[in-house]
């Protein structure tokens, strides 16, 4: 029965989408996670998706979702000068994340509507299925 | 007599359905991924071969797998034309896929209807109620 399949597609959707949920957290829970060095500053996560291919069968009409990876923005993180600030260097400069909350903001909301279209489609898959196997009662 | 027959057409457009349940939730869970480009088959033309008999893909070796009923080949399976261009190339336009998804599910829905009103009718006339 080939709806089953819809299951796995629709939950490689919500895995991804959920990973992509966990780095706007850890994105925005970091916004302000100040270092006294360029190298030590937090730098923006974002995951890398791609469609999973079936390598026994490249021309699958369905494909899931696979994370291929995270990756750092490559945005300079922005210099701040506080000699005040206890975590300030030799110069007096303090380093700040590039994370830009307007963006994590959007992006929270892209993966959750994404999530809750994957997870319409695995209910409207399980009530095909369920009305399937009441066929003939 | 088989029971093919009996059931007539909706059995065939039941597994096609499902088919196309398949590739639309496909789309609905890539419409992140960059560069995907969205699915679809055109359900009526598939649908006319399969009754017909028709198999697109020919067997020319006896070591050839013909497709089973009921299986999408490659060359059926296209590309949606994208009405918006995207900056990271993906086609999937969301709306659309989920308004299909809900047709497909209610035409799924619908066909299921006519096999259950065919197999009580075919239970009548055996219990001879």
């Amino acid at each position: 029965m080939s709806m089953f399949k819809i299951f796995d597609t629709a939950a490689s959707g919500m895995t991804a989408q959920t990973l992509r949920l966990n780095t706007v957290a850890s994105n925005m829970a970091n916004v302000d996670s100040v270092s006294s060095s360029i190298d030590e500053t937090y730098r923006a996560r974002q995951p890398v998706f791609s469609a999973l291919l079936n390598q026994f069968n490249p021309d699958a009409p369905a494909v899931g979702v696979q994370v291929r990876g995270i990756v750092e923005s490559e945005a300079p993180p922005s210099m701040e000068y506080a000699p005040d600030h206890p975590q300030a260097n030799e110069e007096g400069y303090i380093f700040r994340p590039n994370v830009n909350p307007v963006e994590e903001m959007a992006n929270m909301i892209s993966a959750s509507r994404s999530y809750q279209s994957n997870v319409e489609v695995v209910n409207t898959a399980k009530q095909l299925m369920v009305a399937t196997l009441r066929l003939g009662e | 007599m088989s029971f093919d027959k009996l059931l007539g057409i909706h059995a065939q457009a039941l597994q096609l359905h499902a088919k196309r349940a398949e590739v639309l939730a496909g789309n609905i869970a890539n419409a992140d991924t960059p560069g995907y480009k969205a699915r679809d088959f055109d359900f009526h033309e598939v649908l006319r071969q399969q009754v017909a008999g028709e198999s697109t893909l020919t067997t020319t070796h006896q070591r050839h797998i013909p497709l089973d009923d009921g299986v999408i080949s490659p060359s059926e399976m296209a590309y949606r034309i994208p009405t918006q261009p995207s900056l990271d190339g993906n086609t999937v336009d969301s709306q659309l896929e989920h308004t299909a998804f809900a047709e497909n599910a209610l035409q799924y829905q619908a066909s299921l209807r006519f096999l259950g009103g065919t197999i009580q009718t075919l239970k009548k006339a055996i219990t001879g109620q």
